[in-house]
């Protein structure tokens, strides 16, 4: 491969490459986000190979020369589309249908089917509540109300070729970079652009970039945040997945508006997908000289590393995530000084989340303008988030900051399924907070949800339906913050702990309103004293649920009762007399003998004794042990 | 362990800090692919790598005990992990792992079982959340889970196991 000398060579390339896409006859994308994969998509995929490739028209896509532009047919692996719910997802153009649930045996029919031009109704997407069809999905409530500018290519294009991000004006805003403007000029569009980071701070980038651009040093970094460890959260995985030279021409902008010559991405090892693609991604990019020394002619050099996270939470922290980077024990440390000035191996460093960075072709090739026609005022553009839970369409969506939660779980999510009734939104992560239905009309920006005593966090929503217990749910995140806690602070380190045991007192039946009190006290210690946005937002989740679901805690308190029915602690097992065989099975296992009867009459549980271990509802084959 | 396999450890420890040219910021790669290897970090893996990469055998500790990913225990053929992230949380995952759980025999004090065969671990998430609640044995995602489904994967693993096991 020939490597790309200029702007020229660039658009060229560009122009030969859509070229040679449009004149693909039938073009067949196979979802291989993880989602879809784990649905089996890879079988799909292989069997649509197989049934393709034998056609004398088969366009291989790594192939792309002048010679194959041609017509002809061509099977594709593409990144997440975002309805991971019904996945496997087989895309096809240029019908413009959409398939869901395709299994391999359907492949065949699928194939003939596209061939004919005929649309196979029993696969495309019904909606739950009206089952309309809708064979071009883009019109389906869950993908119309959205609005795809980070997601553009995923789904759409192969994300293991940089020849289709080429042939959509791909590193055309690198190249603009380096050869109209001076890094100076770059952060001011940034900086213009109001765009804020992308990883639940909301700082923004054009200022961040600013503090390292201006300090003089022999070297400096750029650090591509992909540490997404938030429970619930998947958007940065599904971008580096889905378009992944996206993120790497973004790192090379920010990279020359900074001063850096290199960039590390640091990528949780829970993604090893992701991890395959960048590579790729770097890789192709090197070898079409985009990478590496003097790029596009301009005298530019940059290059790109990758290092695997290991399974640290707080690593998601700047700081910490640099003390990863440099091989020691991620741990955080006090700023200033802030990392602009003195971060990876001593140097000036910017850390930018994966969506910042996904952010930032498009506005420098569109202006910071168009980027605020999206949002509002002070949150511009689009932010993607995992809307996940208690939800009839769960999967990757993108919304114009500023739409309300209602609008997200209800006309994009589909509402609640099962009948049941919507409770709470979790959003924003272990550090964001639990809303409820009152606060439904409530904008999805920065400031509004910090407002609400939540955050926007990197973009994890979890929607839970009436029978989920807020309480237990705030006991899940204190666990997981608990465990997370890296230990250097001791309000952090000690005062999780004891909050833990304060949630745990109140789910077993065992807190009084005098623990409820010291819950709060601790709370805000915690807030005040810790180093990090890990110990000072550890709390969240508690106070959230306190402040708008104080009633269902105190139902635990004082009222010994779990409203929703999940903590076991207030739980009564009861044997039904009428379904009650007398066989004794039940008395027999149960672990405190809290069962007894005689044979072949009814048998009682005394519930003073009884552990509400469940083992004696699972033992009975009549199904007679009731739970109450 | 026999001191054959300690040679071995030693030996694959040193081509691999070689690999990375003993360079110390590259300590959590080394570590990551020991593991790999081996399942777990053998304690003579850790001393080595102190001793490649002139730190203290502490440093190296510090570092292997820090992040979830290490385990300085061997672990078992399969390595389950439930996912407990918030999405699979509120979908129930605690009842998968109780079932999973009911099918193992652990070693006291251990989550491996007894016959090498399982270890069973929580996950914070696997960013699967769209297809929750999820369960992964090695590399494979099993999407969707409920109690029961999970059970029986469990079975037919170790169902196949003690057949291949008959068969030699």
């Amino acid at each position: 491969m020939t490597a790309i000398c200029s702007m020229v060579e660039l658009v060229e390339k560009s122009k030969l490459y859509s070229h040679a896409l449009s004149k693909q006859t039938l073009r067949i994308s196979v979802c291989a986000g993880t989602g879809c994969i784990a649905n089996g998509s890879k079988l799909v995929y292989e069997k649509f190979l197989e049934t393709v490739k034998d056609n004398k028209d088969f366009v291989d896509i790594h192939m792309l020369t002048e010679e194959s532009v041609s017509e002809g047919k061509t099977v594709v692996r593409t990144g997440c589309r975002g309805f991971c719910s019904k996945g496997p997802l087989v895309h096809i153009d240029p019908l413009n249908v959409l398939y869901t649930h395709v299994k391999p045996e359907d492949v065949q029919e699928i194939y003939d089917a596209a061939l004919d031009g005929k649309i196979i109704e029993r696969l495309v997407y019904h909606d739950p509540i009206t089952n309309e069809a809708y064979p071009n999905a883009e019109e389906s409530p869950f993908y119309k109300n959205q609005t795809s500018n980070i997601l553009l290519h995923c789904g759409k294009i192969n994300p293991e070729s940089i020849k289709e991000y080429i042939a959509d004006q791909g590193y055309f805003a690198i190249s603009k970079v380096l050869t109209e403007m001076t890094p100076e000029q770059v952060n001011n569009i940034v900086s213009a652009s109001g765009l804020r980071g992308r990883g639940g701070g909301g700082f923004p980038t054009g200022t961040k970039w600013n503090f390292a651009r201006v300090q003089k040093a022999d070297k400096k970094y750029i650090v591509c945040n992909g540490d997404e460890g938030d429970p619930g959260a998947f958007m940065n995985r599904s971008v580096l997945e889905g378009d992944p030279h996206r993120v790497v021409e973004g790192m090379m902008i920010a990279g020359y508006a900074i001063g850096a010559d290199e960039g590390v991405f640091y990528v949780r090892a829970e993604y090893p997908l992701a991890i395959e693609r960048l590579k790729i991604a770097i890789r192709e990019a090197e070898e079409n000289g985009l990478l590496g020394k003097n790029i596009l002619g301009s005298g530019f050099n940059f290059k790109l590393s990758i290092r695997e996270g290991a399974g640290a939470f707080v690593c998601g922290e700047e700081t910490a995530l640099l003390a990863s980077v440099e091989g020691k024990r991620g741990i955080p440390r006090p700023r200033p000084p802030f990392p602009a000035v003195s971060g990876l191996y001593g140097k000036p460093t910017v850390i930018n989340n994966v969506e910042t960075l996904a952010n930032l072709p498009r506005i420098i090739l569109n202006g910071p303008e168009w980027f605020r026609s999206f949002g509002t005022e002070k949150s511009p553009g689009t932010k993607t988030f995992a809307l996940t839970g208690k939800v009839r369409n769960t999967g990757l969506v993108e919304i114009p900051m500023g739409t309300t939660l209602r609008q997200l779980v209800f006309d994009i999510g589909g509402g609640i399924p099962n009948g049941k009734k919507f409770k709470a939104v979790q959003i924003g992560g272990p550090s964001g907070g639990c809303l409820p239905d009152s606060m439904l009309d409530n904008p999805l920006d920065y400031d509004s949800l910090q407002k609400a005593g939540a955050m926007i966090g990197s973009g994890g929503i979890v929607v839970m339906d009436e029978d989920n217990c807020i309480v237990e749910v705030a006991k899940f995140f204190m666990t997981f913050i608990q465990a997370e806690s890296c230990g250097k602070c001791v309000a952090c380190r000690e005062g999780t702990k004891q909050m833990l045991y304060i949630m745990e007192k109140i789910v077993n039946d065992q807190a009084t309103l005098e623990d409820l009190k010291l819950l709060e006290e601790i709370a805000h210690v915690i807030q005040d004293a810790s180093l990090c946005a890990l110990g000072k937002t550890a709390a969240n989740p508690i106070l959230s649920t306190l402040r708008y679901f104080r009633s269902e805690y105190l139902a635990h308190i004082v009222d010994h009762q779990c409203p929703a029915g999940v903590c076991n602690a207030f739980k009564k097992y009861q044997i039904n007399p009428d379904l009650c065989k007398g066989c004794g099975a039940c008395a027999k296992k149960c672990p405190v003998n809290a069962i007894s009867g005689t044979i072949k009459s009814p048998f009682t549980i005394d519930s003073s004794i009884c552990i509400r271990c469940g083992t004696c509802k699972d033992t009975c084959r009549f199904g007679a042990i009731e739970v109450r | 362990m026999n001191e054959l396999s300690k040679d071995k450890i030693i030996s694959f420890t040193q081509e691999v800090a070689m690999r990375h040219n003993y360079n110390r910021s590259e300590v959590i790669g080394m570590l990551q692919e020991i593991q790999e290897y081996y399942h777990y970090l053998p304690e003579s893996a850790l001393n080595e790598l102190s001793k490649c990469l002139k730190v203290t055998p502490q440093t190296i500790y510090g570092i292997a005990t820090f992040y979830a990913q290490f385990s300085l225990d061997p672990k078992g053929k399969y390595i389950v992990k439930i996912c407990d992230g918030t999405a699979c949380h509120v979908k129930n995952s605690r009842k998968i792992y109780d079932a999973v759980e009911k099918k193992m025999k652990f070693i006291p004090g251990k989550r491996t079982t007894v016959d090498g065969l399982f270890t069973l671990e929580t996950v914070s998430c696997l960013g699967a959340c769209g297809i929750a609640p999820v369960m992964v044995i090695n590399d494979k995602v099993y999407a969707q889970m409920d109690p029961e489904a999970a059970a029986g994967v469990i079975e037919t693993l170790a169902k196949r196991e003690t057949e291949s096991a008959e068969e030699q």
